[in-house]
């Protein structure tokens, strides 16, 4: 029964430590304060407890002890403050050379899609020491994409990316919960986080049929909905050419600037009069209702590609960026 | 009621008239607590007796006892009931209906017929509730949240989302009520800072109650707007922003802590006084703090939204401004536990609820640090950290100090005294099946279990069958009191108009009090918790 | 504010209208009015719910919200806006009417006032109709098909345009709903002082209803400008 019974979930991550050494300091601090409190009570009540002819010293209060209990606190919380931000810190900034990985949440279940095209559903290989990024949507309520062993929880929205990092740091096969209440099944939208050694992931990677890698599937639609029409590779198109584009901001024609992000790049596919390029005309139609949200992952992946290197560059991520020291 | 047993005493406000019709028509703000103390109790058991399904079903990591669907029930109108037709109206509709118009020296709150008006439309939002409930009952969650709230649930959305409304409603009516009281009634010479720090506590309880709570009403109209006529105004498929609802709703519903924790501490400032016969140590600090906690409550809210997909700066902002609310509260646990220091100490069952109080808020309040930590905030948002982490706030702190103020007012309420004894085995056992219920729950949240599910994997077993078993040991701990009081109503010992020799005015009038509180208005020429003019009587209920 | 309500134990005579458990009328008459400001303080923020969503609504999809805005009838708002700043009007007449005690002038200016706002509701009616009959209404028979084909420059989204009209609807649907409670309460005033009940020496419900009237009518004052007049330059 005892190995029923652990009092700590794994930590498998490269935040992992991290979070566990603000808990543990945590835990410390209200152990401290707890006893203290608890102690104080108890020499009190029984030190001053009522005998007769000896009554209650009639105490007003003390300035310097009220100052001394609001100052010293609010030294303590802006600590911890400082502290957890850090982690957050980490937590929110994915290192530029994640390999993504596009998830899509529907009741009750996770649909997951690599990069080089392999898909699964409610289960997620990933190989140690790689930067992974999710880019994630829901398809109906709002989600969350939790996995205890990296410390790492994200709501997964409908209609728009909300997105999530991490790195796994210990081989294994690791708890993926919903985390959001998403109704009936909310209990068993769960899943499996499989981190593997490279070769075996390598060996996984091979034995799946993909057909094709995301951005490749990306452009044959990209071809198939016949955008590079308007969208060429040069010019004098009659929207504007998407070479090189993502990742940089760009000039809208109202004035504004925008940073082309996955969410615009989505934004733009499925509402185009909404933020338009500057020097373009609104003339594209809306795809809102016509494409799936798997084909609009293989679009934005596609868009994505223009603006990278030739692909393959992905699995040399581990290494120099800002991931936690370890 | 207790009408019978008191007939022979002088005239009060219980055997004033008879019949149920000067009770549903009274205007009494004392008869008008009593009515929300019995209409609260009801909701608390309902509520309570599907906590004990949620952690029975909880015992076994599969979901066997009841659906998944019925799961999700329970705990959604757990939630609701728990929190809009319990906590909510818990210590301000009753007690500090009953009491604040007598602490001040007043006849009355300033509009009687609004109090019960605001008692009918608690009712009716809680017969609302009721119908709800037995139709099919809620499965979104007490949070509502959209889109499953608007498009996807099947379940009775409008019928609660109404319910709550009113219900809310019925909260605004109270929280105004005492805010002009508080200004306009004041008897000669009660000055601010002579007002005993349970009226200010709900004075800042009630600010909260008016400012917070139309934003929450408007909110649920907008839900039942989308769900019944499609006016979508949260509807991702429109381009509408589920955030934005959640920011609508924790905008209330944040404060809405606070809402049950002031009272709380009102109630625990005057009990610790009284069994310590001391003037709260820093008087002034506890009133202020409490204006502060209702002031920075306001503005936290997002603190609940670390993972929902907030920028990363708002994070930032709404984190510090957490810590910031933390000041105040950890003020106020240092003042009480100093206020003990050279006291003369006795441990009536309200001191051991008291003391009870100070250090589960103190656990509870400790272990909002860790939410309010954001690295640490998303490792354990939306699991059973937080769960335990809100139960110790609003069982082990509002339900306690709760309990507190009714054991140390009941004498003053019904005339009668409850069995000392079994009150302190009680409070005993509450504290001990509150600890064994929810302890727990911090090590399974870290652990990583989320919340609202149904079945598990297998390694949360072993803490769950102890929360399990720690629930039943509170319920027993919640069901003593109830018989006791009842069984007091006719057999408890009929006390003196201040059985404990407290300070407060509502003290100096009998017990229990005439219908217009005090025969003469009293000039107040004292400050609060004047202790040392006040002997402590000779009771059994006060010897060690 | 310092008022710490001076209770002192006179027996002076006084009317039915003072109520057992103040002093003096005057208490009676600050206290109620205190229970009015703070009630229209919670109104506000039950319209800010609404004018926060609005707020964001219209920063992101400010083009739709402009599309919208010119489907509205500007004259028919404008001619509404003016009708209810008629009845505050009359109201505020009607207040000093009851303070000089005269009451057939009194019941007149409630009587106009109960006009002014029926006047304000059909209205409403009437445009809400044409909203209906336009297909503005939020829902499955949903279209701006017109407005996308008046107004080509402004890349009408047209589920971004339902949010525009649910908020115009909601917004406007609360405003209504105050306005109807209003017609109720000033029905019963209106009675109240055809049977002689306000005077000089007690006026407080005709001033505390006058206080609830120019409320909802500020909520309009600000409702106007938000829905109606948004973009209303020529188009280039």
């Amino acid at each position: 029964m005892i190995e029923h019974f652990p009092l700590w979930p794994p930590g498998a991550s490269s935040i992992s430590g991290n979070v566990d050494a603000l808990y543990i300091f945590l835990t410390l601090l209200s152990l401290v304060m707890t006893v203290a409190i608890f102690a104080t009570i108890l020499v009190f009540v029984t030190k001053y407890r009522r005998r007769e002819g000896v009554d209650a010293e009639q105490i007003h209060g003390s300035v310097p002890l009220e100052l001394a209990w609001s100052i010293i606190p609010m030294m303590i919380f802006m600590l911890i403050f400082a502290w957890g931000a850090v982690i957050y810190f980490q937590e929110r900034t994915p290192p530029r050379t994640s390999a993504e990985v596009y998830v899509v949440a529907k009741q009750w279940m996770w649909k997951i899609e690599h990069a080089e095209g392999q898909r699964e559903i409610n289960e997620l290989h990933v190989p140690v020491g790689r930067d992974v990024r999710l880019i994630m949507t829901s398809q109906d309520v709002i989600h969350s994409f939790y996995v205890p062993a990296f410390r790492i929880k994200q709501d997964v929205l409908p209609g728009r990316y909300t997105t999530e990092w991490f790195r796994a740091t210990k081989p294994g096969t690791y708890h993926l919960f919903c985390a959001e209440y998403c109704g009936t099944a909310h209990s068993g939208m769960i899943g499996d986080i499989v981190v593997m050694e490279q070769s075996d992931y390598e060996a996984w990677m091979a034995g799946g049929k993909a057909n094709g890698t995301l951005a490749s599937n990306g452009a044959d639609l990209f071809q198939t909905l016949g955008c590079p029409t308007c969208h060429r590779t040069d010019s004098q198109g009659r929207g504007p050419n998407l070479i090189g584009v993502f990742g940089k901001p760009v000039l809208l024609e109202d004035g504004r600037t925008v940073m082309a992000d996955e969410n615009y790049v989505r934004e733009s596919i499925l509402s185009p009069a909404a933020k338009v390029v500057n020097g373009y005309k609104p003339i594209m139609p809306v795809f809102q209702g016509l494409v799936t949200d798997e084909q609009l992952n293989s679009l934005v992946a596609y868009v994505k590609s223009l603006s990278q290197p030739p692909a393959g560059t992905q699995s040399a991520a581990a290494g120099t960026k800002m991931g936690p020291k370890e | 009621m207790a009408t019978a047993a008191v007939s022979a005493e002088r005239e009060n406000y219980l055997n004033k008239e008879y019949g149920i019709r000067s009770w549903l028509l009274t205007t009494d703000h004392k008869r008008i607590a009593l009515l929300y103390l019995v209409s609260i109790t009801f909701f608390f058991f309902i509520g309570g007796f599907m906590a004990l399904l949620i952690r029975l079903e909880l015992l076994t990591p599969a979901g066997d006892l009841v659906l998944a669907d019925t799961y999700n029930k329970l705990f959604t109108m757990h939630g609701q009931i728990m929190v809009f037709f319990f906590l909510i109206p818990s210590i301000p509709a009753t007690l500090g209906n009953f009491l604040i118009p007598m602490m001040i020296g007043a006849k009355d709150l300033a509009l009687p017929r609004i109090n019960l008006l605001s008692w009918y439309l608690y009712i009716a939002g809680g017969a609302l509730m009721l119908y709800a409930m037995v139709e099919g009952g809620v499965d979104t969650g007490w949070t509502f949240y959209t889109p499953l709230s608007t498009a996807f649930s099947n379940t009775h959305v409008v019928e609660a989302g109404l319910a709550i409304f009113i219900a809310g409603f019925s909260s605004i009516l109270t929280g105004l009520n005492f805010v002009v009281t508080v200004h306009r009634m004041r008897a000669p010479g009660l000055t601010w800072s002579r007002l005993p720090l349970f009226v200010w506590a709900h004075y800042a309880t009630s600010v909260i109650q008016l400012l917070g709570t139309p934003v929450i009403a408007i909110t649920l109209v907008l839900v039942v707007l989308e769900r019944t006529l499609h006016l979508g105004i949260f509807d991702p498929n429109l381009g509408g922003d589920p955030l934005l609802f959640q920011h609508l709703f924790w905008f209330y519903s944040h404060p809405a802590v606070y809402i049950m924790i002031l009272p709380a501490m009102g109630v625990v400032s005057e009990v610790l006084a009284c069994f310590s016969r001391k003037r709260i140590f820093g008087y002034g600090a506890v009133a202020l703090s409490s204006i502060g906690i209702a002031v920075i409550g306001f503005i936290v809210w997002a603190h609940h939204m670390f993972v929902a997909g907030i920028s990363l700066y708002s994070a930032l902002v709404f984190s510090i401004l957490t810590y910031l609310v933390g000041v105040p509260s950890a003020i106020k646990v240092f003042n009480w536990t100093a206020t003990l220091y050279k006291g003369s100490i006795s441990f009536a069952t309200p001191m051991l609820y008291a003391l009870g109080f100070i250090g589960l808020f103190t656990i509870g309040g400790l272990t909002g640090l860790f939410l309010a930590s954001l690295g640490l905030d998303v490792h354990v948002t939306d699991t059973y950290f937080v769960i335990a982490h809100f139960h110790y706030i609003m069982v082990g702190g509002a339900v306690m100090g709760y309990m507190a103020g009714l054991h140390f007012w009941w004498p003053k309420i019904t005339g009668r005294m409850y069995p000392e004894w079994w009150g302190r085995l009680a409070a005993l056992i509450v504290f001990i099946g509150f600890n064994l219920t929810f302890f727990p729950q911090f090590i399974l949240g870290y652990m990583g279990m989320p919340r609202r599910y149904w079945q598990y994997p297998p390694e949360f077993q072993i803490l769950n069958v102890m929360s399990t078993a720690g629930s039943t040991i509170l319920a027993v701990g919640y069901l003593l009191p109830m018989v006791y009081f009842m069984w007091s109503l006719r057999y408890g010992k009929v006390v003196g108009d201040n059985p404990w020799g407290a300070a407060g005015l509502e003290w100096k009038t009998s017990s229990p009090p005439p219908t217009f509180n005090f025969d003469e208005t009293p000039e107040v020429t004292w400050e609060a918790y004047n202790y040392d003019q006040i002997p402590v009587p000779k009771e059994a209920w006060l010897e060690q | 504010m310092s008022n710490s309500a001076v209770q002192t134990e006179s027996h002076e005579s006084h009317g039915p209208e003072l109520l057992h458990h103040f002093v003096s009328a005057e208490q009676q008459r600050n206290t109620v009015s205190l229970a009015m400001w703070l009630f229209l303080a919670t109104e506000v923020m039950f319209f800010g719910g609404m004018f926060c969503a609005y707020l964001i609504y219209r920063t992101w999809y400010y083009a739709e919200f402009a599309a919208g805005s010119r489907s509205l009838n500007i004259w028919l708002g404008t001619v509404n806006t003016v009708v209810l700043i008629g009845s505050s009007l009359t109201v505020a007449l009607g207040v000093r009417a009851a303070q000089m005690g005269k009451r057939k002038l009194l019941v007149v200016l409630l009587l106009l006032t109960l006009v002014l706002g029926l006047t304000f509701l059909g209205v409403k009616a009437i445009e809400w109709h044409d909203k209906y009959v336009e297909h503005h209404i939020p829902g499955a028979s949903f279209s701006v098909a017109d407005l996308v084909r008046e107004y080509p420059q402004l890349h009408i989204d047209q589920r971004h345009a339902q949010i525009f009209f649910s908020l115009y609807f909601a917004m406007t649907g609360m405003h209504a709903l105050h306005m109807v409670i209003g017609v109720g309460l000033f029905l019963y005033l209106t009675y109240h002082a055809w049977k002689g009940t306000y005077g000089p020496k007690y006026y407080t419900p005709i001033e505390l209803g006058g206080l609830y009237w120019h409320f909802v009518d500020i909520i309009w004052i600000y409702l106007f400008p938000l829905l109606y007049l948004i973009d209303r330059k020529p188009l280039k």
